[in-house]
């Protein structure tokens, strides 16, 4: 919590409309990079599912992302030169955003490829569900992190502005996934589906990590631990039934894989701000799977989140 | 009416209800701010048939409640004297029918009391514990505010056996505090001479508002009907299910009178309910039984879960699984050793899925030999070996209404075998020593033969004693090679029909077993070498070579 308040000071207030936050709103956090083309898809999906406000963080974006967030009525935009690896991969930055704004609201914190889906999201709005987890008592929600991609290789369809990127990226692996228990923080620690298929064959062990806790009732006193894998205090973490039944919960639709990928990847490795030594991208970038076909003839294709439910990688949990 | 937030839906409600003529009487929380209640009640100031009433403080699960809504029925039967029946309902209730169709139900009832009324005994829904201590136990404290000094006071009086005496002449029932009842029923109770006794026990008692007029009402009325008219389900932890705009189908086929909680943001529930005047159900009688069977199935999904799912918010502690894997599934040991065919036989007999070796050395071996499989699951050995044990509870889980059947030996991974072996859904067959026709077959140096001979089986016997323990789940079958080859195809049979075979016809065909000649040789010389095979049971030796001139000597016999 004390790097946050540090690492917050390296964060520079473009556009604050905070003010207009009002006392049950849904809050949305989020840091971006370079993210333009995602935006317009991205801000309307949250929109149409109830979010209330945006608070993003612009880490030295020269594509004119912030000046396109600066304009959005609904956006309170920060912005940092700093290095997003010394700041705990940007969580340092948000959770000093959510110390200051997030009290007391559902805040829901997510890259700007990654679309929640939880129970009934076609019919009912997040308040929905925000409302039902407060009744129920519930402080977090968990959503795994799901990969989504296109059928062939990642550069055959170009991704415009605005679209939904899972028109094309409509592909995932449905049941490759392993589960341990961090002991040290309570939380899942999930792996598998098509990068640890395709890029991690041989070591799975280092294949990313796909569980997420990405709404949360706020508390000043909370606190992300990396990524939104894990939060302090522990009984956060607790977003699974261990007696047997099950708990309810949603996915996070990762729309990574899309044309822009391998620009991206390369980007990335470059810059070395990525995880244990930007493994996964030295992977992404590897001659050899430098135009990877994720897919494969088991692959399933996206329908709907009764289709989540069903297959196993959701759970409505006892809501109805 | 019983209000205490989102009163813009309290006045839409109860204006419905004024609408058709139905007097109401408001009762609104003291939580409620001064400037909204004053709103509140001058939005009404138009409307004749309303009134408000002393307000108290609503506690979930204290006496409030009850003060509350005698108020209201105090107030209601002295204004409105017209009125024959008294219907309790809150903010958060929704009339699914016209409310001309209620008036006329009731009409056609004079006498009777819609209040769901049940003796402590039989009674399965009490939560925490508490059933009959509700009465006989004391409750100062508040259980949503001090819950630790509220379980702390209880078991203190348990300790010390403290006892409430209830008072005579009542028996203690619970039920639904959503009731109907006739004026006759109500005013008595209201206006018992002993009402001011039997409130101060109730003052004390644990959620008075389930008791309080569902213990009263048995001793003042003629005829009761044990239900309510207002469709409210609760779920595992006795919170009121919420209904939402998609719920709209359901409580429209409920032909149920009213409905709570509405969720406030509902509009479309509001919009069709409240407006719905031509009456979309039929004259029929309220069946909420149908509402029942999806909140049955939410509590189950919650406290019982899917079997065999291992996800990131069911993750079962071990014993606790309900179901280690999603479905029974068929493991072979040695079968495939024995025959040449035996997994496309295997496949043709039972139109089952066959694999090869899943735990193989070199990787997954799936039907058809792909690289992948359903779930997109990976042959590939790293991911496979990275976690064995999901690796089948995955493969199990994905192929949910297809048997899975795969081949096991002692040459593969053995880390799945502790699951196996504690999961009922497996059900394992094994040919004791059959590894060793492989063996027999390879053209390999004799050494290494006696080496691998000796693992395998050192392998193979710790599994074999491993699933004869007594905590073993899974379903067991041990031959020994010898045993087997005596009658292949009864124990063929067997296993197929356990299986389930495509036609109900005996298997006709055998699978093709491996020529054998000469195995009683091999046994023997891994014997001169000095290892003793002894899984694959006893083979009689073929005679001894003669490749020698003199006859043998006489053997050394022990006794």
């Amino acid at each position: 919590m004390l790097r946050a308040v540090w690492k917050s000071r390296e964060l520079q207030s473009v556009r604050n409309r905070t003010a207009r936050i009002k006392p049950n709103d849904v809050l949305l956090f989020c840091t971006a990079r370079n993210e333009q083309i995602r935006l317009p898809y991205f801000l309307n999906y949250y929109r149409d599912m109830g979010v209330d406000h945006f608070i993003f963080v612009d880490n030295a974006s020269d594509d004119g992302t912030d000046i396109y967030l600066a304009d959005q009525e609904d956006v309170s935009l920060w912005r940092t030169d700093g290095s997003y690896r010394a700041a705990t991969y940007g969580v340092d930055w948000l959770n000093g955003l959510l110390r200051r704004y997030g009290h007391g609201h559902w805040t829901l914190v997510v890259d700007p490829d990654e679309f929640l889906v939880y129970p009934f999201c076609d019919t009912r709005p997040v308040r929905a569900l925000t409302d039902w987890l407060d009744e129920s008592g519930i402080r977090s929600f968990s959503a795994m992190l799901l990969d989504m991609y296109p059928k062939g290789p990642l550069n055959t369809q170009t991704y415009t502005a605005g679209c939904d990127p899972f028109e094309s990226a409509c592909w995932f692996d449905s049941g490759n996934y392993t589960l341990k228990k961090n002991p040290i923080y309570g939380n899942l620690w999930i792996q598998g589906g098509p990068r640890s298929r395709v890029f991690f064959a041989d070591r799975p062990e280092q294949a990313p990590a796909l569980n997420k806790i990405p709404l949360v009732k706020w508390n000043w006193r909370y606190t992300y631990v990396s990524s939104t894998h894990a939060l302090l205090p522990r009984g956060l973490n607790q977003v699974y039934e261990d007696w047997g039944g099950e708990k309810a919960s949603g996915v996070l639709m990762h729309a990574k894989f899309l044309d822009m990928f391998q620009q991206k990847a390369t980007e990335e490795l470059h810059r070395r701000q990525h995880f244990a030594g930007s493994a996964e991208y030295l992977a992404y970038a590897d001659p050899e799977t430098a135009q990877p076909d994720l897919w494969c003839e088991w692959s399933e294709k996206y329908k709907n989140w009764h289709q989540l439910d069903e297959l196993g990688l959701m759970s409505k949990g006892n809501w109805t | 009416m019983l209000v205490h937030r989102d009163l813009h839906r309290a006045k839409q409600v109860a204006r419905h209800w004024t609408a058709a003529g139905c007097p109401v009487v408001l009762h609104v929380d003291s939580n409620v701010s001064d400037a909204s209640f004053d709103t509140f009640r001058n939005a009404f100031a138009d409307d004749p048939l309303v009134r408000f009433c002393a307000r108290h403080r609503c506690e979930w699960g204290t006496w409030g409640i009850v003060a509350a809504s005698q108020s209201a029925s105090e107030l209601l039967l002295g204004e409105f004297p017209d009125v024959h029946h008294v219907y309790m309902a809150s903010g958060s209730c929704l009339p699914l029918r016209p409310v001309q169709e209620l008036i006329d139900y009731l009409a056609a009832r004079p006498r009777t009391d819609f209040i769901e009324s049940v003796t402590i005994a039989d009674v399965p829904w009490t939560v925490g514990g508490l059933d009959i201590e509700r009465f006989t136990l004391r409750f100062p404290f508040s259980w949503k505010r001090n819950r630790r000094l509220f379980d702390r006071y209880v078991r203190l009086q348990r300790r010390l056996r403290v006892r409430r005496r209830i008072p005579d002449g009542l028996v203690p029932h619970l039920g639904s505090q959503w009731w109907c009842l006739t004026r006759q029923t109500l005013s008595a109770i209201l206006q018992d001479p002993l009402r001011p006794r039997y409130d101060r026990f109730f003052r004390r008692v644990w959620i008075p508002d389930e008791s309080y007029y569902q213990t009263l009402a048995r001793r003042y009325s003629s005829d009761i009907q044990s239900r309510s008219l207002t469709l409210s389900k609760f779920d595992h932890q006795g919170k009121p299910h919420v209904f939402y705009d998609d719920h709209l189908q359901l409580l429209r086929r409920s032909d149920c009178f009213v409905a709570r909680k509405i969720w406030p943001r509902a509009d479309r529930l509001y919009r069709t309910f409240l407006s719905d005047k031509a009456g979309k159900m039929k004259q029929a009688e309220p069946m909420p039984g149908r509402i029942d069977r999806v909140f049955a199935k939410a509590a189950e999904r919650r406290t019982w879960g899917r079997a065999g799912l291992y996800m990131h918010s069911r993750m079962p502690r071990p014993g606790r699984e309900h179901g280690v894997t999603a479905a029974p599934y068929s493991v072979f040991q040695g079968f495939a050793d024995l025959f040449t065919d035996f997994e496309p036989w295997l496949a043709k007999v039972t139109g089952a899925q066959v694999h090869g070796h899943l735990y193989a050395p070199a990787g997954a071996e799936f039907a058809g030999r792909q690289r992948h499989f359903k779930g997109s699951l990976s042959a590939d050995r790293a991911q496979r070996d990275y976690a064995p044990q999901s690796f089948l509870t995955n493969l199990i889980w994905n192929t949910r209404g297809e048997r899975q059947c795969f081949q096991f030996g002692p040459a593969d991974n053995q880390a799945v075998a502790g699951l196996m072996r504690r999961d009922q859904n497996a059900q394992i067959s094994i040919i004791s020593g059959a590894w060793a026709v492989p063996l027999f077959r390879s053209n390999r140096n004799f050494a290494d033969l006696r080496r691998e001979a000796a693992r395998l089986q050192k392998i193979e016997s710790l599994f074999i004693a491993d699933l004869r323990a007594v905590e073993s789940k899974a379903k067991v079958r041990i031959w020994t090679l010898a045993e087997f080859i005596e009658s292949p195809m009864e124990h063929l049979q067997q296993i197929t029909e356990e299986i389930g075979t495509r036609d109900k016809n005996r298997v006709k065909e055998a699978p093709t077993m491996s020529d054998l000649t000469g195995f009683a040789q091999f046994l023997q010389n891994l014997k001169n070498q000095g290892m003793q095979p002894y899984l694959m049971g006893d083979f009689a030796a073929d005679a001894a070579p003669l490749n020698r001139a003199e006859p043998p000597r006489k053997p050394f016999l022990v006794r």
